[in-house]
Order: structure tokens, then sequence, then C-alpha cells
């Protein structure tokens, strides 16, 4: 019964995002304001309703209710709560659920938070929110839906995918849907501004905090994606360039850009029609990365759901919602004129930059990603698109965006003079030199020059941006004590600050990661010791352990480090009962400066164990400085502009 | 606004390649790793997890490496052609993201061309060969030298021209 009313709310849902895509749209036309006015009350019944349909999905997994057809494929009675709650989106069909739950939740937050916005644009942006819910909506109800019957019902279930039995991968799908999804507030910003023929001049500052918030989720649910594979999939590595997580990457790398296009915007009241179309580039990609993802177009890492009528259904609603957003833009957007001039050595130039090598980045990995298919299409001399085709085109592209990230900082808007960047950086560039040269050296015994490279630029980029917050800290400092202009200093200064510095210590940690890891592959008997990387691993052999849903053989490695004793660590591999499939559960013991990393292979024939060994420095610096990245968005957000504005309109 | 329509333009031209690799399948791309020895894996066999498949193995003749799935429909399509080539060529295969019940299966009904299959159930093996698209087809040389990859179903015409003919050349 309870998933039937799931179902039913679904269906209630679709017809809601219906009317929400169209009413409202057609009231601006009519100049009908009640019709423009209903877009609130569609969205938010569309909310509750799809909410409603969520939770009887989880119900249904949570009462193992094996008649459902999802929970079937994705659940057993031997699953702990926690994966049976997030099982709900382990699958094609709840993951689009999920999807749409996100939507409705970013609907819901536009519909609070823009009451103070001009009507005819509210309703337009609405609109076009509804219209992304409905074709989701429609989707799911066509062809993937979660309430599907099994009849008659299965006895047990087929268990959730044993990659899927993690916690990082618990909150990686919500986080990157938050992500993605909130692009789509910015994408329907973007078209209610075309759709009116005009850019309100304060279009970029209503826009602004919602691609930041996107984009912090989004950065959120990349590190988290990353972090996962790196402790689940067991072979030490952290980026594959596998087709979904380009998927990924490619809407934050114009998020990004976004983000420091908008701020021209607002400030400068120019890039105007720039920022639009990257708005609707990062949604576009948004769902370009759902189609990879959903179509099995490209073969990936993340095995899902292959089946053409899917693939047909999305490709036709990206062409439907990205064709009309470009055509529209293509039609409207002379109409919205810059005025902001600025010479050529100033704020924007830099920001200027920043986007198009952002955007060749972006680019080269869409080229890389969509290679297999260009190769078929055009009967193309081929050439292998892997790893080394990434990190040959990437790292160039990255290289001069993390010098732009200091010089940015401390240029001023309109002109800047470069003998005065030269005085605002030259303890950042001290900084850089000192330490880049010294510490490879000192620490690693190295000067190979990508490392020297990554590690000056890292603690330049870090740096950098901390000038900038001192000399603003000392200007507030001369009026009142030191404590309060801390505490009372720009959010989204601070912000910016941690995001950028995010950036250094991302670049430090790729650096030494890299260059410094050390890896062994070696057979074990109990009682073998073997020195490596400053570090002395004893095996103390193998034991069978039983976990809820799986049985595992235990390894047991003593390590040490100058002799003493630092860790014990039991990596695993485990057999989950249902799916009987093995899975590699390795042990990891992590500090600032370096992971201590097993993975148990398999039992040799002629005794023994396959044993894979690393020691991995600076890794954890990755994840730190995503968060970092992160935590600068939230600060951003933050802001007291935005607070104050809000309190003001109140009154 | 040319670069409205500019924008427009490449967009079709996108959504027009991604609708035809819909409706394709298999095609023909040449690796990074020809003319380097096979990368070195170990797997299970897909016949028994306490036995293993190691890459140190391909040495010695002439070889092909295949990679396979009872999920893939193209790779019923060379599936003869490989039982023939099996009574004259070693013939090894990397079960690719799949079951090891259903695979089993498949050899079960179809017939079993391998001497071995590895089972590669997440695709690790896959990532080290630059698998995209399967099936895929190895040449290997009697030093474990990766001498052509096909990508998609083998066919008569391919086996002839560039398999056959490279053992021949390679052969004194």
């Amino acid at each position: 019964m309870i998933p039937e009313l799931g179902h039913f709310a679904l269906v209630l849902a679709c017809v809601l995002a219906g009317l929400q895509a169209f009413l409202p749209g057609w009231g601006t036309q009519r100049g009908n304001p009640t019709w423009m006015r209903s877009a609130s009350s569609l969205a938010l019944g569309q909310g509750l309703l799809v909410l409603l349909a969520y939770l009887a999905l989880t119900w249904a997994f949570i009462e193992h209710d094996f008649s459902v057809r999802y929970v079937a494929n994705n659940s057993n009675t031997e699953l702990p709560l926690a994966y049976r709650i997030s099982g709900v989106w382990g699958g094609h069909e709840g993951s689009l659920l999920l999807w749409s739950l996100v939507l409705s939740g970013w609907t819901v937050a536009v519909v609070a938070l823009s009451r103070r916005l001009p009507m005819l644009f509210r309703a337009r942006v609405l609109a076009v929110l509804g219209f992304v819910s409905l074709g989701f909506l429609a989707f799911m109800l066509a062809t993937s839906n979660p309430f599907d019957r099994l009849i008659p019902a299965a006895m047990q279930g087929r268990d959730l995918n044993p990659l899927l039995q993690d916690p990082g991968l618990v909150i990686h799908p919500p986080m990157l849907y938050m992500g993605y999804v909130g692009f789509a507030v910015a994408f329907a910003f973007a078209i209610a501004a075309l759709w009116g023929g005009q850019l309100h001049a304060a279009w970029a500052r209503w826009t602004r905090p919602w691609v930041t918030a996107a984009w912090m989720f989004l950065t959120l649910g990349i590190g988290l994606g990353s972090w996962w594979a790196y402790h689940e999939l067991g072979w030490g590595g952290w980026w594959f360039w596998d087709p979904v997580e380009n998927a990924s990457f490619m809407p934050w790398l114009v998020g990004t850009a976004l983000i420091h296009s908008l701020a021209v915007t607002e400030k400068r009241n120019t890039f105007k029609r720039w920022t639009v179309l990257l708005a609707l580039l990062a949604f576009s990609l948004s769902l370009l990365g759902t189609f990879l993802v959903r179509s099995g177009v490209l073969v990936s890492v993340h095995a899902f759901a292959n089946d053409p009528a899917r693939g047909v259904y999305i490709l036709g609603f990206l062409a439907l919602v990205v064709g009309g957003g470009l055509i529209l833009y293509a039609m409207r957007a002379h109409r919205i004129e810059s005025s902001g001039h600025f010479e050529l050595l100033s704020r924007e130039t830099l920001l200027l930059f920043n986007n198009v090598f952002l955007l060749i980045a972006t680019f080269a990995i869409l080229l890389g990603t969509l290679y297999p298919l260009i190769v078929d299409v055009l009967g193309l001399p081929s050439m292998s698109v892997g790893p080394p085709y990434f990190n040959l085109v990437f790292l160039p592209l990255m290289l001069p965006l993390l010098f732009l990230a200091a010089v940015g900082p401390v240029s001023r808007w309109k002109k800047t003079r470069a003998r005065e960047l030269l005085r605002r950086l030259q303890v950042p560039l001290v900084l850089a030199l000192a330490i880049g040269t010294a510490v490879p050296w000192a620490a690693f015994g190295s000067t190979s020059a990508l490392v020297l490279a990554g590690t000056m630029l890292g603690v330049w980029c870090i740096s950098g941006p901390l000038v900038a917050l001192w000399r603003q800290f000392s200007r507030m400092r001369r009026g009142t004590s030191a404590g309060y202009s801390l505490r009372h200093l720009p959010r989204h200064m601070v912000g910016m600050t941690c995001a950028h510095a995010g950036l250094g210590v991302i670049a430090l940690g790729i650096a030494f990661t890299t260059a410094f890891s050390m890896e062994r592959e070696l057979v074990m008997n109990e009682g073998d010791s073997v020195a490596f990387a400053e570090h002395e691993f004893v095996f103390r052999g193998v034991q069978e352990v039983d976990g809820p849903n799986y049985r595992a053989q235990q390894g047991h490695l003593s390590v040490y480090r100058d002799g003493e004793p630092i860790v014990d660590l039991r990596p695993e591999k485990r057999t989950y009962l249902v799916q009987s499939s093995p899975m590699t559960e390795a042990a990891i013991y992590s500090t600032v400066w370096r992971d201590v990393y097993a993975a148990l292979g398999v039992a040799q024939p002629g005794g023994g164990w396959g044993v894979r060994l690393y020691v991995k420095p600076f890794i954890q610096w990755l994840w730190g400085g995503a968060l970092l990245m992160a935590f600068g968005g939230l600060l951003a957000l933050s802001d007291r502009r935005y607070r104050y504005r809000r309190k003001r309109r109140r009154t | 606004m040319i670069r409205g329509w500019l924008a427009v333009a490449v967009f079709a031209g996108l959504v027009a390649m991604l609708a035809f690799g819909l409706t394709r399948d298999p095609s023909r791309v040449s690796s990074p790793l020809i003319g380097l020895p096979v990368p070195a894996f170990q797997a299970e066999r897909l016949a028994s997890a306490d036995e293993h498949f190691d890459s140190t193995a391909l040495r010695g003749e002439w070889s092909l490496l295949n990679v396979w799935a009872s999920w893939c429909t193209t790779c019923l399509e060379e599936h003869e052609l490989l039982m023939r080539l099996s009574q004259q060529l070693a013939l090894y295969g990397i079960n690719h993201r799949d079951t090891r019940d259903e695979a089993r299966n498949w050899l079960q009904v179809y017939g079993n061309p391998y001497r071995a299959s590895a089972f590669d159930e997440y695709g690790e093996v896959g990532i080290e060969l630059g698998v995209y698209k399967v099936p895929e087809t190895f040449l290997l040389d009697p030093d474990g030298v990766i001498r052509y990859k096909h990508v998609g179903a083998l066919d008569e015409e391919a086996y002839q021209e560039q398999i056959l003919a490279r053992i021949r050349e390679g052969r004194p």
C-alpha cells in the first residue's frame, strides 16, 4: 500500500511540476499576476509530494518490502539500517528520486529566500525550475519507476552493491546532487533574465549565493568521491579520470569560473553576457554528466544500468533544455550590455584569464571523455585517452591558474600597477622560493622540477591571498582593536582566502604524493617482515572474521617506524554473502604527513599471502584542501552583506 | 549574435554525436600500450576464486587476450570465430564486470574458447589495459608484448589481415 502511495505522490508531483512549468510562464506573457503567483504554492506542493514519495521508498527499504522490485534488487534482511536508508539511492531509480528530491529542495529554498525579487522574474525562475523537475519526474515515471512491484515478491533481496557499503559513499551522492542540481537555480536565473530580455542590475547579486552554495556542495561531493575511491577500491589511487568523475569535475570547473565572473559582473557591471553563458553551461554540463552516467554510452568504473530507452530520453531532454537555453541566448544576448571599462593590467583581466584557463581545461576534459565517441563518429585515426592524456593536458593549465590565484586577490579593480603587485607579492615570492626548494630537498632529497614547481606554487597560492587579507586587517586595525578587526573581517574575503589556500594545500598534496609515494607488492608468510620507505612491516598472519552481511579474511600487519611500533593494520578481503563478491577493504593509518596503506591480496598457491603496501606522504592534504575550499564557500555565504540586505528589506 | 548561434551549432553537433553514440557499439582504436609489455596484473580465475590468473603466464607463445562479459551482446558475434581460433592459438579471457555465475553459465551454454579467464569483477584489470568497450582483443607476442588491439567484435577479415599477418611476420 505504501509503495502505491509513493507512486501516486510521484504522479501528482509530476502534474504539479507541469503546471509550475507552464502556468506562471504563461502568466508572465499575459500579465496575469494570479498565475504568476501560483508558482510558489505549486513548488511547495510539489516539494511535499516528492518528499512523500521519497519517504515511502525509504519505508519500503527499512521494512524489507521485497515486493518492490527496486528494494529486492538493492537490499537484504541482513543489511544494516544505515545502509538500508542510504540504499535508497544505491541504484538507478532511487538515484533519480534523490535527484528530484534535491531539485525540489532547491526550488523550495528559492521560494523561501526570493520573496523580494520582482514578481515577473521570480515567476520565470520558478517556471524554469518546474520544467526541469517535470523532465526528471516524467523520466522516472516513464522508464525507471522505483515503486514497480515484483510479483511474486522475492523471499530475500539481492543486497546492496558491496562497493556502496561504505560511509564515504553514503553521503557522496547527496552532496554531488546538491551541487549538480544547485546549478539548476543559476540556470533558471539566467533563463529568466534572457526571457525578460534584460539583465537586472542586481541580477549578479541575486545569483551569486546560489552558485556559491551549489559549488560548495559539489566540492564536498567530488572530494568525498575521491576519498571513497582511495579507501574502497583498494589500489591506492585517488583520481582516475573516469568518465563519471569527469562528469562531476566539468561542472565544477565551469562553476568555479562562474563564481569568478559573477564577482566581476556584480562589482564592475561587465562580463555580463559571458556570465550568463557560463550559468547556462554549468547546468548543461551537469545534465550532460547525468546523460553519460545514466545512458551507458561510455563504459566506466561506475557500473550503472544500461538501458537505451533511458539514454534516448535523457538526450532528448538535454537537447530541449540546453538547446532551448542556447537558442534563447543567441536571440536575446545582444540586448545585454556591459558598461565597466578596465585597463590591461587589472583584476578584471586576471579574472578573465582565470576563466579562460578553466574553460580550456573543461573543454580538454570534455574532449577526452567523449573521445571514444568522436573517434567512432568521424572515423579519425585513433589515440588513446587514458590518464596520461588528462594529466598531460590538465597539468599545464593548472599551473598558471595557481599562479593567478595569488595575484588576483592583491590586485585592484580597473587598473593596477605592476610595481604595486610586485611589492605586495614580495613575501609570498620569498616564501615560495625558500619553502619550495628547501622542503622537497630536505625531506625527500629531491630536486625534480615538477615537485619544485608544485611546492612553490602551492606555497605561493596559500600566502598570496593571506597578504591581501592581512592588508585588509591592518587597514581595519587602525580604527579599532585587533580582536574586533579579526572578528569583523569581511566574510567573503576570508572565504576567498580559505578557498585559494585550499587549492594551494591540494597542490602541495598532489606534488608530494605523486612524486614520493612508495608501493610494494609482495608475498608474505606469517612472521615475515619487510623494511620499506622508512617503515618496517611484520606480517602476523590471517584470520577469519564475520561481519553483519559478509565474512572476511583479515590480515594483521604490525608497522614500525625507527624501531617503534606505530600501528597494527588489519586489511580485509571480504566476501559478501548474498552477492558473493570479494571486496578489498584496505587498512589505512593516516597522519598529517603520510598514510601507511595496506591491502590484502589473495592466498598464494605455494603458501603465504599477496600483500600490497603503500606509503603515501601528504595524501590527506588533498581532502583537507577540498574541505578548506568548501569551508571558504560556506564563509562567503555567511557574509554580512547577504544578511544585511535581507534585514534592511524587511524594515 | 554570432557567438550565441555558434554555441547553438556546437551544441547541436554534440547532441548529434551523442545520439549517434547511442546507436553504435564497437570501434577500432589503437592503444598507447602497443609495443609495450602487457601490464602486470593478477586476478582470480573465473573457474575458481582460489586460483590466480597472472599476466606473467602470457609468455612463451603468441596469444590472444580477449575482454568479454556475459552481458555483452557483441561478444556473441565474435564467439564462433573465437571457438575456431582456440584450436590454433592460445586464447585467454578477461571477464569484465560480470558475475561469476552468469559468466560461467554463459560459457557453458555457448562453449568456452578460453584456456583460462581472469575474473575482473570491478574492471580493475580493465583499467590497467585501457579497456573502454567490450569486447576488446589484444595480440601478445611470445615475449608478452602487445602487438595489436582490436576493439569490438573480431571478424575473419581482421583476424587474417591484422592478427595472422603479424604472427607470420614475427615468426622467423
